[in-house]
């Protein structure tokens, strides 16, 4: 009813309604006048779908047929199956007899109590095998009318035309081979170019709240993952970020990617309402472009948490992890005696058997192949060596291994290309009080896999941390006591030594703890961060020189861009001063930095391997200065224009700024007498008191000149 | 440039001004005594004895003879510059912050700090030309609308027409002088977003400088130049209070000033100073940071202090300035030729 209508109405009827208190009128219970309330109506609908689905009903069919006889026993199978699986409601279980020859007609309908009780005994069911020919096929009831619309006919499905997507991969192909990095700070995240000729970054895509705890990009930089209460969505395209695809996973935390970006792995967690019980884990599997779930694991947390680095909240992710190279072929997860291998072909396990290894505590794939590295420590108390296997999948059959004595603990490092695997082992000393470090190298490629054994210069040195040359042949190794390590550089190749490690050089007494190899091999950072308060060393490996020491304050993270160009530093929110990120050139040249509050995160947008062969790679890298000639042109003309911009930009504001200045002048000579009247005539402006000082001397007189000279030549 | 070191003070610094003529500097600091000291060499010349409490701020007239000063134990004194004797004590019933003489040195506005029952408050005191016949009197009082907030710092407009203050609600407001009328507040959306902690005036009036504890997420806003259109007094309410630079730096502010010579702004601050011992030296970021006013681009800045700096002000000559900070010294900087020919 109108607000007009009703105050005529109780116009009519003699009523004030400024008079009416409204809450003060009591309903007779029950009654309501006709008029519905809104919640009553929610009430009403869920009532409805309550009670007219069949949700909670399943059908099994392929049951055997058994005279009444044996009725009675088929039914308590049944009953044992499915009270498992959900509480069946009493009579709930219903299998039809033919009322000719007593016989059963070989399937039973059964209500639980849910509809999730049914859905997962449909699940869990469907397939079941009873014996040899009777395999289950189990139903929802309430899909017997889409069952029963399915054509006699196979109809040819239409062909749908081919619309051609968007280019995702477009911003591989900007003009000034710019790279993208994605930052996330405040509530809003950001994708920028990085303009290092602009010294400046060029915003491509801005949002807030586009993800409620983190963003990643996939492996070869195609999408960009943000994570939402609904699940996870990926983002991308030609020229602003759409929305692709969404997968859905309620309150997922944590996402993974396939190597070649095919298949999505979504992690969610839920805390036990029993503090004793172990929080319960979902794993999903999502193909990337369609979006379709391929596999999905629950579990309790303790099933997903053995092993392997960096465990968050209970579970190490990632918890399954994928075979090298682009295939994506194969993935791998760790549980205790066990390594279970799955392939993607038909999301199982690989001979449908778990590898059995007593005790693995870690494995590690190969970057490029399907070879699995594994860690099996010490039993028995000493009496079963420690072991170090390589293993090739999909055979299982042991590529190599190493039995290692008195081994505290081991480590697994990689070469980007797959050529080499180093393991970090930490033995005890006689005494067992206290452990040393040595390396045992692989050379995969070789034949035989032989193993070689690297002792540092001096034995007892700590190692703080390790890091393969990307794509090279060289390690560099930080050890020695803190706060002043020293920094070792090897190579497994070298011209005199052919196939023998050797030690490269030396740096004595660094302020270093991590280190950062450029993508593309040859530099490397050598970066003392936390405790070191961001001191950064840029060194080039080959010449084995300093190019650049420098320090960005506080730094917490590093990262190089994907072409080894640029390197961003950043400091995130765990400190509260100075958040934000500096972008410097590969030597170690400032190049500007933005300075951003409550900052979280910064990632390079990843890019695909180039389609270069090696052999034309080395062909561009020998004949550089022809190439670099066309860019180093436009190098000039880029600073030449910013730096008529830049002239252009200062002299608007020194315009701008005199204007106002005289603006202001010609207010302030009106005023004058004013001012002059509330100083009891005391002349007040500059010209006066120039006079003034004339007068009284000299001396002063000469300095006020020389400020003015000044004056005019700004 | 070596700077001078004055160490006189016991506690941290809170104020500094120079006379007119730029031969004095005076200087304010938790302890209860205000310092005199040669602008030129730095040495003492001597103190201002009789405040019970800290002392916030401090004015000096024109002719260099008086001095006022403003603080907690809850007066304003007047005071001989020359012998240093109490002339007058003007008493609240809360500390006082800020004091600031008019044009022609008959006014002098005194703001007081929300205190118990008290809120904060503007107040306008007629000084006499001879100390006997000095009173007490409030010529006007203004009550600020946000009462339970602080105001940091009050000062004179153009030809004594309006007040321009602002405090800890972070909102700058301009008041007649003669009515008491509040004129125009800024906005917070484009002003500061939290404590205005300083607010300096130019040399010949045209525009000030405001620093503030700020320094959000969104846009770094730790100080801003705001430019008083002066009108003819007729149309008072046209007058106007436009923003017209802004100056971006990653600390909190504490203190600012302008060159009178060239076009270039100076800030200080830094870490709050409870946090400051709890990070390394170098986290605090107790510079005095030099802008250019108009392009407003960093130009350098002076390091030193090893607290917060809590004031900063230029010589009139602009050939030096002077800092305080939070360590109880006061630096003072004589600018080498360099400083004069930077070119940006």
């Amino acid at each position: 009813m109108a607000e007009l209508d009703i105050d005529t109405r109780a116009a009519k009827l003699g009523i004030d309604w400024s008079q009416v208190n409204l809450d003060s009128i009591q309903l007779p219970p029950g009654e309501n006048f006709g008029i519905e309330s809104d919640d009553e109506g929610v009430y009403h609908d869920d009532q409805l779908e309550f009670d007219t689905g069949f949700g909670n009903i399943i059908v099994v069919d392929n049951l055997p047929v058994v005279p009444k006889t044996k009725f009675e026993k088929l039914e308590n199978v049944l009953k044992k199956i499915y009270s498992q699986l959900g509480v069946i409601k009493e009579k709930g279980l219903w299998m039809p007899v033919d009322p000719n020859t007593g016989m059963t007609l070989g399937y039973c309908f059964i209500e639980f109590n849910t509809p999730q009780e049914a859905q997962n005994a449909k699940e869990k069911t469907h397939g079941y095998k009873l014996d040899k020919s009777h395999i289950f096929a189990v139903n929802m009831f309430d899909d017997f009318d889409r069952l029963m619309n399915v054509k006699e006919e196979w109809e040819a499905p239409q062909t749908k035309p081919y619309v051609p997507g968007e280019n995702l991969q477009k911003w591989l192909t900007d003009e000034k081979a710019r790279d993208q990095l994605v930052t996330r700070s405040g509530p809003d995240t950001e994708v920028f170019w990085n303009d290092a000729r602009q010294k400046n970054t060029e915003l491509v895509h801005k949002r807030p709240y586009w993800t409620e705890s983190y963003v990643q990009w996939s492996p070869l930089g195609t999408y960009l993952v943000t994570l939402h209460k609904q699940g996870a969505a990926v983002w991308g395209g030609a020229d602003t970020f759409t929305r692709l695809m969404r997968y859905q996973h309620n309150m997922v935390k944590l996402v993974d990617f396939s190597p070649g970006e095919k298949y999505l792995v979504t992690y969610h967690s839920q805390e036990p309402s029993n503090p004793r019980d172990a929080s319960k884990v979902e794993i999903k599997v999502f193909d990337v472009r369609t979006g379709r779930m391929m596999r999905d694991f629950k579990g309790s947390a303790d099933e997903f948490s053995i092993g392997g680095p960096g465990g968050v909240a209970g579970a190490s992710w990632p918890v399954f992890r994928w075979a090298g190279g682009k295939d994506d072929k194969y993935f791998a997860k760790l549980s205790k005696n066990t390594i279970s291998v799955y392939e993607t072909e038909t999301f199982g396990l690989i001979d449908k058997k778990s590898i059995k290894v007593d005790n693995v505590v870690d494995i590690c794939w190969s970057p490029t192949d399907s070879i699995l590295s594994l860690f099996v420590p010490e039993q028995g108390g000493g009496n079963q060596p420690a072991k170090v296997a390589l293993v090739q999948i999909p055979s299982k059959v042991e590529l190599r291994q190493k039995n290692l004595f008195s081994v505290s603990d081991c480590k697994m490092y990689w070469q980007s290309s797959g050529e080499y695997l180093a393991v970090k082992v930490d033995r005890y000393t006689k005494t067992k009080k206290s452990t040393y470090s040595g390396f045992e190298l692989f050379r995969i490629k070789e034949r035989d896999i032989p193993i070689e054994v690297l002792e540092l210069d001096n034995k007892n040195d700590k190692i703080i941390a390790f890091a393969w040359e990307p794509k090279g042949h060289r390690f560099a190794v930080i050890h020695g006591d803190q706060p002043r390590p020293d920094v070792s550089f090897y190579t497994m190749k070298t011209t005199q030594h052919g196939g023998r490690v050797t030690k490269l050089g030396t740096l004595k007494a660094k302020q270093a703890n991590a280190l950062f190899w450029s993508p593309t091999g040859k530099y490397i950072i050598l970066a003392g961060l936390k405790n070191f308060n961001g001191q950064l060393e840029f060194f080039n490996v080959d010449e084995l020189e300093t190019m650049a020491t420098t320090e960005h304050f506080m730094a917490t993270d590093i990262e190089w861009d994907p072409t080894g160009r640029y390197v961003a530093t950043a400091v995130t929110s765990v400190h509260e001063m100075e958040n934000g990120f500096t972008i410097w050139s590969f030597n170690g040249k400032l190049l500007y930095r933005n300075l951003k509050d409550h900052f979280f995160q910064l990632a390079w947008r990843p890019r695909p391997p180039s389609f270069l062969s090696p052999e034309k790679e080395e062909e561009i890298a020998k004949n550089l200065k022809k190439y670099s000639k066309k860019y180093e042109l436009e190098d000039q003309d880029v600073s030449l224009l910013l730096s008529e911009q830049d002239r252009e930009k200062r002299k608007a504001l020194k315009e701008e700024w005199e204007k106002w200045v005289k603006q202001w002048k010609s207010l302030h000579e009106e005023e004058k007498l004013a001012r002059q009247s509330l100083r009891d005539g005391e002349v007040s402006d500059e010209e006066e008191e120039e006079d003034e000082a004339k007068e009284v001397k000299e001396v002063e007189f000469e300095d006020v000149i020389e400020v003015t000279e000044e004056v005019v030549q700004e | 440039m070596r700077p001078i070191l004055m160490k006189g003070h016991e506690r941290p610094l809170t104020f500094l001004r120079y006379n007119r003529d730029g031969d004095m500097l005076f200087s304010c600091a938790k302890d209860h005594t205000p310092t005199l000291w040669y602008a030129d060499n730095g040495e003492r010349h001597g103190t201002y004895r009789g405040h019970n409490g800290a002392v916030w701020c401090c004015d000096v007239s024109r002719d260099s003879s008086r001095l006022i000063t403003g603080s907690a134990d809850q007066t304003a004194k007047l005071w001989d510059v020359k012998t240093g004797t109490q002339l007058f004590s003007f008493k609240f019933s809360s500390p006082a912050r800020s004091v600031d003489f008019s044009v022609g040195d008959k006014l002098a506005v005194i703001t007081t700090d929300p205190f118990m029952e008290r809120t904060s408050a503007i107040h306008v005191k007629r000084i006499a030309d001879d100390p006997q016949d000095q009173d007490g009197e409030s010529v006007l009082v203004l009550e600020n609308p946000e009462g339970r907030k602080r105001i940091n710092r009050a000062v004179w407009g153009p030809l004594n027409q309006t007040i321009v203050s602002g405090g800890e609600d972070a909102v700058l407001r301009i008041w007649d002088a003669e009515t008491g009328k509040l004129l125009k507040e800024t906005d917070k959306e484009v002003g500061h977003k939290q404590t205005i902690t300083s607010l300096c005036k130019s040399a010949d009036d045209s525009h000030f400088l405001t620093g503030s504890l700020d320094k959000t997420a969104k846009a770094c806003l730790p100080f801003l130049l705001y430019l008083l259109f002066h009108n003819p007094p007729v149309l008072w309410d046209m007058r106007t209070l436009t923003l017209i630079k802004t100056y971006t730096s990653g600390v909190p502010v504490n203190a600012v000033s302008m060159s009178p010579l060239l076009d270039h702004v100076v800030i200080g601050g830094g870490q709050d100073a409870s946090a400051v011992t709890t990070t390394d030296h170098r986290a605090g970021n107790f510079e005095a940071k030099f802008y250019d006013k108009i392009l407003q681009e960093e130009i350098g800045g002076v390091k030193g202090h090893f607290g917060p700096i809590n004031a900063l002000a230029f010589n009139p000559d602009g050939r030096s300035f002077s800092s305080g900070g939070e360590d109880g010294y006061v630096r003072l900087h004589h600018f080498d030729s360099d400083y004069f020919n930077i070119k940006i």
